[in-house]
């Protein structure tokens, strides 16, 4: 295999591993921007998997080609509705953020496997039919070298995902919103004291952070495994919220950091076909992303510095 | 009310709201709440041997417990009690089935192998802690994930290629021919005596020792603890190695008592994640813990009864304890409604 070759091979394969990773990384920034430690992206995205999946299995006959889309706004709905319980206990019950995103973790993965087992009768969902489609971008997946490379038998998925973060940086960084909700995570009394509502600013960032995890998770499920079971998220969640650190909190940086996981991930997968890359012990790939997460929050790769206020609930009139 | 009738009365009423919850899912989805919870509470005190198995069930729980709870009087929180608790699993089966020792020398080892494994992986996010400032609930649940990965490759290089080492000899093992007896032949072991041996050394080093008592100085206040010249860094870093050692055990208790070998896991275990449960429940205290464990402990065996005598899907018990975390960290609502309810009692 020449050079070229491998890289037409492994960077398709890398964008599509890096997909749900982007979204759900994009999804923690507005969280934690706001100030709201979200641990509990792993549950959301394990409930929009599961609910992209029953989606897609009970409508694939009524819908035919758009089910796998529609099934990305159904599990946005239900992942949304679980971030709130989040919200609800970390910004007005003034629970310790942390505990009660792992508490999110446990249950959305409880219910989502007890649902399963209660419709299906199964430890797992069927497999779905109605799967995304590969598309040549047209005219772009023309261009020589780039075009094999980027545009050729991509998901639009991945493009949504890319797209999504570039908007989300306009959001965060060129508009008011964007400003008011940094502004209340790094100091919520000042923001506070210029008539913003803290409170609601947060709710917001939580519940936007659930709708892209639940997008992601459902991208995920429908793309990467077919089916719904216990293993099927997996530490997605923890690793979309790693390259949201890795990518300082930014979210064009954590978009790089989970391309970048996403390619790391592929290679553990793809790699044992890759001349050099197989002889290099599987174990290596699989904890790779863990490995620079850790040394990145180091400061050996640059320092990381999370917005000021995050995890601490805002109480009014407390100094 | 006094302060500390609310802080007892928070986890109880989170417990029944739990099970409340639990009892309204099961009834939304056509189940018969009573037959599920009688099946729960039979899958727990049904005869002799699950009982036994119960209490087995509750062993690995209390070090788990014991592990967030150490760290969090510290004023740390250690989610990465799940990927100590792996490692000490290992550890403790690499050296039950490595070699063959007496059993007064082998048992200890294969036990002090599995509390290192589990401090040094402890270890690392202490001391990041305390060089860095980096937040140690992140770099536990990545080195969570590192532990999963390495011992998964590790079994497969000690196994030759398989998925499963050895049984370990029965000079590490700590199968009790008593305990079976007692309990028609289910998996109780003597790790139950060594992990609550463990709760009396965690009560002994907060409340009789210097270390404690710095320990804890740490955990209300930094700033304070510097000023007063206790070496924070340090304290730290010990915290998190002490509590690795506690998870540690807790893998041990798997690896040389209930199953006897480690074999490669897809996913987590869920000891560890359900060892915060049991800190949260039990206020992070040494008798708190006990109670903590032996709930969730209870819980986690009875609900594998309910599928078979109820036709309930066992998750129905995840359902219940995840609500309960929730309950127990919005503590500040539930203090807030025993305050009001209080005072009205006051005004009449």
């Amino acid at each position: 295999m020449s050079f070229l070759e491998v890289l037409y091979f492994i960077v398709p394969s890398a964008i599509f591993y890096a997909a749900p990773l982007i979204l759900v990384a994009i999804g923690g920034v507005f969280s934690e921007r706001s100030g709201v430690i979200n641990i509990g992206l792993e549950g959301l995205m394990v409930i929009g998997a599961f609910v992209g999946i029953l989606f897609n299995l009970f409508f694939a006959d009524t819908f035919g080609n758009a089910t796998p889309w529609l099934s990305l706004i159904a599990a946005m709905v239900a992942a949304l509705l679980l971030s709130l319980v989040h919200a609800v206990a970390s910004i007005s019950f003034r629970a310790d953020q942390t505990v009660s995103g792992v508490a999110i973790n446990l249950l959305a993965i409880a219910l989502a496997l007890y649902l399963v087992k209660k419709i299906f009768g199964k430890g797992q969902t069927d497999f779905i039919t109605e799967r995304f489609s590969r598309n040549d971008i047209p005219v772009l997946s023309d261009i020589p070298v780039i075009g094999p490379m980027f545009f050729s038998s991509v998901y639009y998925t991945s493009v949504l995902a890319i797209a999504v973060a570039i908007f989300a940086w306009f959001v965060i960084y060129k508009t008011p919103f964007g400003l008011r909700l940094r502004s209340v995570g790094e100091h919520p009394m000042a923001a506070d004291t210029m008539g913003i509502n803290v409170a609601r600013m947060r709710y917001v960032a939580v519940m936007i952070s659930g709708a892209l995890a639940g997008i992601g998770g459902a991208i995920y499920a429908q793309t990467i495994s077919g089916d719904f079971g216990h293993a099927t998220i997996n530490g997605q969640g923890f690793m979309a919220l790693a390259a949201m650190i890795f990518g300082k909190w930014h979210p064009l940086g954590a978009m790089g950091a989970a391309l970048f996981f996403g390619f790391a991930q592929s290679l553990s997968i793809v790699g044992p076909s890759i001349p050099y890359i197989q002889d290099i012990p599987n174990v290596f790939l699989l904890i790779l992303p863990y490995v620079l997460t850790i040394l990145a929050l180091a400061g050996f790769i640059g320092r990381a510095n999370a917005p000021k206020a995050n995890g601490i609930p805002y109480i009014k009139g407390q100094r | 009310m006094s302060t500390k009738a609310t802080n007892i009365l928070v986890p109880v009423i989170s417990v029944i709201l739990g099970l409340i919850v639990g009892a309204i899912i099961m009834l939304v989805s056509g189940y018969n709440p009573v037959d599920g919870y009688l099946a729960l509470w039979n899958g727990i005190f049904g005869d002799l041997y699950t009982v036994g198995e119960t209490l087995r069930q509750i062993t690995p729980y209390l070090l788990a417990g014991l592990a967030v709870a150490f760290a969090f009087r510290s004023g740390l929180f250690n989610i990465g009690v799940e990927g100590q608790l792996i490692v000490g699993w290992f550890a403790a089966a690499y050296v039950g089935v490595a070699v063959e020792l007496p059993k007064i020398i082998h048992l200890p080892l294969a036990l002090l192998a599995a509390a290192v494994a589990g401090a040094l992986w402890g270890f690392v996010p202490g001391l990041l802690k305390a060089k860095f400032h980096v937040h140690e609930v992140i770099v536990t649940i990545m080195m969570n994930y590192i532990a999963l990965h390495v011992t998964n490759a590790l079994i497969k290089t000690v196994s030759g290629g398989g998925d499963r080492t050895e049984s370990i000899f029965a000079s590490a093992s700590l199968r009790s021919e008593f305990f079976e007896n007692l309990t028609e032949f289910s998996r109780l072991h003597y790790g139950i005596i060594l992990a609550l041996v463990m709760v009396g050394v965690m009560w002994f080093i907060l409340e009789k020792t210097t270390l404690g008592f710095e320990l804890k100085a740490v955990g209300f206040n930094h700033n304070a603890s510097q000023y007063a010249g206790m070496n924070v860094n340090k304290n730290i870093v010990l915290a998190m190695v002490i509590s690795g050692a506690f998870a540690g055990l807790g893998g041990a208790m798997e690896a040389l008592g209930t199953f006897e070998y480690v074999s490669s896991k897809a996913g987590f275990t869920g000891i560890g994640f359900d060892g915060i449960a049991v800190a949260l429940l039990g206020m992070n205290t040494p008798l708190g813990v006990i109670f903590g464990a032996t709930l969730f402990g209870s819980l986690k065996y009875g609900a594998l009864n309910m599928p078979n005598a109820a036709g309930i899907p066992l998750e129905i018990v995840e359902i219940v304890i995840a609500v309960i975390i929730f309950f127990v960290a919005s503590g500040y609502v539930i203090r807030l409604f025993l305050l009001r309810a209080a005072k009205k009692k006051e005004a009449k």
